[in-house]
């Protein structure tokens, strides 16, 4: 019993009309908090932090870079659990979920890579290295840029959905493999220094900047999700109105004999 | 005769009388490793260094554009429905095509492999291991790609998603395939590792993508 009323919330949020009306009350203060977040630490990226003594003040790109790639496999958790969740519970929320982290999540992946690159340039001397790391985000960019073509691709809506869910999951094998892959390969890249057992080993004075942008990025993931779940909702309210007003105008119609004699 | 076995001789038979499915895609095969050469000009020693990776990526190539036979003539003229009905499980109809892609394309594109290494100055000690290599790592291949010809049955110009849905798959098989080449080409040791992953993958897939293949096929007879 006592689990049926912890999940009860979820159940409650599965509603759509119950879902708009929290997401309306809540993302203009997530969004505030976002915003407050930001200006604190870029402030403290930017002003407070010192420069590495290594990497001068190139290390400051990190405080946009590990946020967004943590940022970026995330998202694809968020969209693994709501295709898990879609396929087993077969409800309509849980497709927009995934439908509308897709994007975003692509975006996230985007921007690791390309601040990944320009930090690449003056560290490592080129953009690019063919590194265990790098080449597993940028497969990870491609699966998003799959799901979301796979979905354009399918007219029938729910069969999108399903099969998108389907490619979801099968793609969740990537995860692991970024997570460890500097682990698991000698590479370039240098190995987890923040998630790690035994605590971070990087110094505090750069550790807060970075955990305050890595809350920053969260929060702003959460409110862009919201509001395109939202989104997603409305136009599939519109498109249900749509298809309702063809139907009324179709039965108003005359038909038949009827209709032949009108013209 | 088990369904199972009888239904990948069904698809074997139609592979290779149905005229020139395997023919067209070994074809396509040698068209990509001819046109290398011609783009990167005929320095031997470099084509000699680039060959084992140029031949697994023009047999990825080549048995991509063959994925759609695994499942899309069956689905246009009904007879996946007529399986998915059977008493088989779907999974193993998976399965059972799967296997029979693998036995009609996997098997004689790794076999033509050193007849084309011949064009590319392949050193001559990567012919076994190269074989060995692409013998292992196409059931992955075969497996991993009918979850996208899965994916893709109803789709108009499913084949161009179908590999962009795919290929990012095929990295690790691609990546394993080399590596295990190249310890052997290069240096000492190493190659245990990479070959055991390289089989892994396959015998993972060999498990995991009927499955989801399955799913998807029975979304779209809904």
């Amino acid at each position: 019993m006592k689990a049926m009323a912890s999940i009860a919330p979820v159940y409650q949020l599965a509603n759509p009309t119950r879902f708009m009306a929290l997401a309306a009350r809540i993302v203009p203060w997530l969004a505030g908090l976002t915003v407050v977040l930001f200006a604190i630490g870029l402030y403290m990226a930017f002003f407070i932090a010192p420069p590495d003594y290594q990497q001068g003040e190139t290390v400051r790109i990190m405080y946009i870079h590990v946020p967004a790639a943590w940022l970026a496999m995330m998202c694809y958790g968020v969209i693994a659990i709501s295709s898990f969740g879609y396929l087993v519970f077969r409800h309509p929320m849980a497709d927009v979920s995934a439908k509308a982290a897709a994007p975003i999540g692509a975006v996230f992946t985007a921007l690791a890579l390309i601040t990944g690159s320009l930090w690449g340039k003056p560290m490592w001397g080129t953009y690019w290295v063919w590194d265990a790391r790098l080449t597993s985000v940028l497969i990870l960019f491609f699966l998003y840029l799959g799901l979301m073509a796979l979905r354009n691709g399918v007219e029938d809506e729910t069969l999108a959905g399903k099969l998108t869910a389907v490619m979801a999951l099968v793609g969740t094998v990537i995860l692991p493999i970024i997570k460890f892959s500097v682990d698991w390969w000698n590479t370039l890249h240098q190995p987890a220094s923040v998630m790690r057992i035994g605590g971070p080993t990087i110094h505090p004075s750069i550790l807060w900047p970075l955990l305050v942008m890595a809350l920053a990025f969260t929060l702003l993931f959460v409110v862009l999700h919201l509001k395109a779940m939202g989104n997603e909702v409305l136009r599939r309210r519109v498109v249900a109105l749509r298809m309702r007003a063809v139907q009324r105008a179709a039965n108003l119609e005359p038909q038949g004999p009827a209709r032949e004699a009108a013209e | 005769m088990s369904p199972f076995l009888a239904l990948v001789r069904r698809d074997l038979a139609l592979a290779f009388r149905e005229g020139g499915a395997v023919g067209t895609t070994l074809g396509f095969y040698l068209m990509v490793v001819t046109m290398l050469p011609l783009g990167l000009g005929p320095d031997l020693n470099l084509l000699s260094r680039i060959a084992p990776g140029v031949l697994w990526v023009a047999l990825l190539l080549a048995a991509l554009l063959s994925l759609d036979r695994i499942f899309l003539n069956d689905y246009e003229e009904g007879a996946l429905e007529v399986m998915a009905l059977g008493p088989m499980p779907l999974e193993l109809v998976a399965a059972a095509k799967s296997l029979a892609h693998w036995i009609s394309t996997g098997i004689p594109l790794a076999l033509i492999t050193p007849a084309l290494g011949l064009l590319l100055n392949l050193d001559i000690d990567a012919y076994g291991v190269l074989v060995l290599t692409m013998l292992a790592g196409t059931p992955a291949i075969s497996f991993i790609g009918a979850i996208g010809g899965a994916l893709t049955l109803g789709l108009r110009r499913g084949g161009l998603l179908l590999s962009l849905l795919v290929l990012p798959l095929y990295v690790p098989t691609l990546i394993f395939g080399i590596s295990s080449v190249n310890a052997v080409l290069m240096g000492p040791g190493g190659f245990a590792a990479s070959f055991l992953i390289l089989c892994a993958l396959s015998l993972a897939s060999l498990v995991l993508a009927p499955i989801a293949a399955a799913a998807a096929i029975r979304m779209q007879l809904q």
